[in-house]
């Protein structure tokens, strides 16, 4: 059986550990972990927690709320709507966006041919406990695939990756040189993970990154020895490697180049904390440190060289510097799509490089980029499961709805971490503020609220270990409440007033393509991508 | 704020047997004040947001001067979790569960299932050769007091011993604050006299340490720090209390409503699975908590078109936010298959009730058992007499006849 725990919901009640205890475990506080794929001998036990979960986070063998197999879904196809009879949809991504989108076109009535490409071997899964409970060894890989859609009636193109588009003769082109012909298109393509700059070095054996369920297994076998690891950038990945690395008794160097852990997502202040939090567990951190040469011999990893003139003997190297958005195969598409990703509207409709926004493709999931009225309309990538599934509802409902029956994307970016047992939340954009102030609890005991402020209003909140408060700061954020926040509340501490969040400035992902315009007509006019790096 | 009287005849007595049309017109004014100065809030969104709500206090000594019995108790006891805030209530509510559940005991519950179900066929066998009983008497309130004097190592025998005492606890907590300074004080009689009896108990216990709940708060929690002999008091007369008071009203009233829907009884003895929704169920249609302890706004407040002010209680109408037809569809309707159901039985946010694991299991095996082995079992009287409290809501007696035992498995 399958379970998939929607941990964006989650709120640490501990309910299903009791029902369960041999499926699910508390890390600490608040942290879950989980089997996905427990054997059939605990189904029992496992849909007794489904019934207890206080906030009905827990899915058994179904992502979301459960599908119907067969039956079309409330809103069948009325007589006059072609498209959703016999209309054809082509997804190009089979991840947990893609699988969502599928489900939610179904249960809207689309009765068309789906088609689902997806360049990875083998049935979607499900990433975020890659990073934990399966490099501790709790669960393989293997566990992670997502529930499968039965009855979806869709056509799964796995292991052959999309190569290219052309949107006037509406094709998908693969690998293998057939070409899908579609009516809509939504692009789910995701991210890979962004590779040890120095190819030669990169191919030293024990230099590693993590993204896929192929790499967890193999990263898994290597922290089985003894020696230390580096884990090069503390962002969230390299920082729950870290806590893994201690949760198995290794010795581990993390090398981050900004100022603290996390600083990027989360700003110095609260990334102070988290610096701490890796300290206090004994992880060897060296933060305004990049590395600057991985050395081998006879083809193995042997050492590292950091930018502070120390060298350190290594055998296995995390490189964990974020994310490369998969829109190779868009280029020269027409579409605004390049290493920023795939631009598109509230409500996921892609736009053209024109800045044209396009009637038939659509995008969802970390590709995607789109703007956010919230954060004054800037675009925004979130890379968070929670997005991948609320984005993949709204692009599937617009993709088979008319005009006027079209949603907007308009919710708050939620994510978590969970490291050296704390449970890590944060709501809103914590990068969209120039203040931030404790309210709750106690930085010291690594359990308390942040509440981040931007211009007098506030713009996102972080929890350490105090995930249940999250919903009504999530409120302050949707109404726009003044920063700083005045109220009383529990737990508030005695001293605490706001202070400069240190929110790095955005490192702008502009290398690789250039926007030109050329032509004077508006009916000449256009934008064109310019490729430097080529 | 337009008139809204049904808070008032929802706390009379006379109404106990059937408060549901009474929420339903409390809910037509999601925030009302009370003549007594404390807010009532009756709508499902406007609950779960203040369960989640920082700015909500669970300690009564934040209340505004204007209001009586906000000096500490006379029981010499300080104030159990239950009443206390962050980060009291959490290191306290961290220690108990060390020894509880998870991360420190996840099994401690679950491993408890096999002595659960011996006990209640011990109680069912003893029906045998009998065609009337109270399920009461003889089933829900026996069951989990054997229980939580097990867990917590308080000897069974001294049932008659707690039994009035915990009576009287129960029966002076509950919304209204006229009185609330007269019911304070018989509660803090009854609280220190179980205070007294456990403390004993825990010294006895320092000595010979068991496997049990009372030897685990006394062992303390490690690098976190322990209870001191006064916190350990009041926590372990918290459990007792709270562990039987509540869980014989979730089953009364779940064998009730199940005498009153044949068929789902009847599916019961064929769908043994089925107990775990039709529990959920129960915790959403006749919860056994339909007002938890009073809250106190730290602040002012507004909630809809109301502001409650700084320093005033606030009462959370748990049972009628249950019933609010903009959460749950159909909600007078028992669906033991409902999807999704996401009730208030037990509370919500950091105060959701310590015991819900336990209260869950219990109530499974009962039921499931009951429905089992009773052999077309009819309510003499429906509805039933109800015991006097508003809050902890059940039958006092639930009399059945049937027709014979069947025998176990």
């Amino acid at each position: 059986m399958r379970v998939v725990v929607d941990l964006t919901r989650c709120q640490g009640y501990g309910q299903c550990v009791f029902m369960a205890p041999e499926v699910f475990s508390m890390t600490g506080a608040e942290a879950l972990a989980y089997d996905p794929e427990p054997s059939e001998a605990q189904r029992g036990h496992v849909l007794r927690a489904a019934a207890a979960c206080p906030v009905q986070a827990l899915h058994v063998d179904h992502v979301g709320a459960p599908e119907p197999d067969h039956e079309p879904g409330p809103h069948p196809a009325p007589d006059g709507d072609d498209f959703k009879r016999t209309g054809r949809i082509v997804i190009v991504g089979a991840s947990l966006a893609g699988m969502r989108a599928a489900a939610v076109l179904r249960r809207e009535g689309f009765a068309g041919s789906l088609t689902m490409i997806g360049d990875e071997p083998g049935e979607p899964y499900d990433r975020p406990p890659l990073s934990k409970q399966v490099l501790t060894g709790q669960v393989p890989a293997r566990n992670t695939v997502l529930p499968p859609l039965a009855g979806l009636g869709a056509e799964w193109l796995c292991g052959v990756p999309a190569t290219g588009l052309d949107l006037d003769r509406r094709r998908v082109r693969l690998a293998d040189g057939r070409d899908i012909g579609f009516d809509r298109l939504l692009i789910a393509t995701g991210t890979r993970a962004r590779p040890w700059p120095d190819a030669a070095e990169a191919a030293l054996d024990g230099v590693v990154t993590l993204r896929t369920a192929e790499d967890a297994t193999r990263l898994r076998r290597r922290l089985t020895g003894a020696g230390r690891v580096l884990v090069i950038g503390a962002g969230f990945t390299g920082s729950e490697i870290a806590s893994v690395c201690r949760h198995l008794g290794r010795p581990v160097t993390v090398a981050e180049r900004g100022a603290a852990p996390l600083v990027g997502a989360l700003g110095g202040v609260i990334g102070a904390v988290a610096a701490d939090l890796q300290r206090a567990h004994g992880v060897d951190l060296r933060c305004g440190v990049s590395v600057t040469a991985l050395e081998g011999d006879g083809g193995r990893l042997r050492r590292a060289r950091l930018s502070d003139g120390d060298t350190i003997e290594v055998d296995l190297a995390v490189a964990a510097l974020g994310a490369v958005r998969n829109v190779e195969w868009l280029e020269g598409s027409g579409l605004a799509a390049g290493p920023w990703g795939v631009a598109c509207d509230a409500g996921c409709r892609v736009f053209d490089i024109n800045g044209l926004v396009t009637d038939d493709v659509f995008a969802a999931g970390d590709v995607a980029r789109l703007p956010h009225p919230v954060y004054e309309y800037q675009f925004l990538t979130l890379e968070h499961w929670g997005n991948a599934v609320a984005q993949a509802e709204v692009a599937a409902h617009n993709m088979v709805s008319g005009q006027t029956r079209r949603w907007p994307h308009l919710a708050l970016p939620v994510f978590w971490s969970s490291q050296f047992g704390v449970d890590i939340k944060s709501v809103g954009v914590p990068t969209f503020a120039d203040e931030v102030m404790i309210t709750q609890g106690t930085v010291e005991e690594h359990r308390f609220v942040a509440v981040y402020g931007y211009r007098g209003r506030i713009t996102a909140a972080v929890t350490f270990d105090q995930g249940m408060w999250l919903e009504f700061y999530q409120g302050l954020i949707e109404q726009a409440a003044p920063f700083p926040p005045e109220f009383r509340t529990v737990d508030r501490p005695e001293a605490t007033s706001p202070v400069p969040a240190e929110v790095p400035d955005r490192v702008a992902a502009s290398h690789g393509a250039t926007v030109v315009v050329t032509g004077h007509d508006p009916a000449e006019r256009r934008a064109w991508l310019v490729h430097r790096s080529r | 704020m337009t008139e809204n009287r049904a808070f008032g005849r929802i706390l009379d007595r006379a109404n106990r047997a059937d408060p549901y049309p009474l929420y339903a017109e409390l809910r037509k004014t999601p925030v009302t004040l009370q003549e007594d100065g404390s807010y009532v809030v009756s709508t499902y969104r406007e609950i779960v947001a203040l369960l989640h709500d920082p700015r909500i206090s669970s300690d009564r000594r934040n209340l505004d001067e204007s209001f009586a019995a906000r000096e500490p108790g006379v029981s010499g006891q300080p104030p159990a979790f239950i009443a206390l805030d962050p980060p009291d209530h959490d290191r306290l509510r961290r220690l108990a569960m060390r020894h509880f559940g998870p991360p420190g005991t996840p099994d401690r519950v679950e491993s408890m299932r096999p002595e659960l179900a011996a006990i209640v066929t011990g109680l069912i066998d003893a029906l045998a050769g009998r065609e009337r009983a109270d399920l009461v008497e003889t089933v829900a309130y026996p069951f989990p007091v054997t229980v939580i004097c097990r867990l917590l190592g308080v000897p069974r025998e001294d049932e008659p011993k707690f039994h009035g005492w915990s009576t009287e606890i129960v029966e002076t907590i509950g919304p209204g604050e006229d009185d609330m300074a007269e019911r304070q004080r018989r509660r803090d009689r009854a609280t220190g006299a179980l205070g007294d009896y456990l403390g004993d108990l825990a010294d006895a216990r320092l000595g010979d340490p068991g496997d049990d709940l009372l030897s685990g708060l006394l062992a303390g929690g490690g690098e976190q720090g322990g209870m001191s002999r006064a916190e350990v008091v009041t926590t372990a007369t918290l459990l007792l209390v709270a562990g039987h008071e509540t869980t014989v009203n979730l089953i009364a009233n779940g064998m009730l409503t199940l005498l009153r829907h044949p068929e789902t009884l009847e599916r019961l003895r064929h769908e043994p699975d089925l107990v775990y929704g039709t529990v959920e169920e129960l915790l959403r249609y006749e919860p056994p908590v339909h007002f938890p302890a009073t809250r106190v706004a730290l602040d002012d407040i507004t909630v809809g078109d109301t502001t409650i002010p700084r320093g005033a209680p606030i009462v959370l109408a748990l049972a009628a936010g249950n019933r609010d037809p903009d959460y749950v569809s159909a909600p007078e309707r028992f669906d033991p298959c409902r999807e999704a159901n996401q009730h208030l039985g037990f509370g919500g946010g950091i105060h959701y009730c310590f015991g819900a694991p336990l209260a869950r299991l219990e109530t499974q095996v009962a039921l499931g058992e009951l429905a089992r082995r009773l052999r077309n079992p009819r309510a003499v009287a429906d509805p039933p007499p109800y015991r006097p409290s508003s809050s902890l809501r059940g039958p006092r007696r639930l009399v059945v006849d049937f027709d014979g035992v069947r025998p176990t498995r």
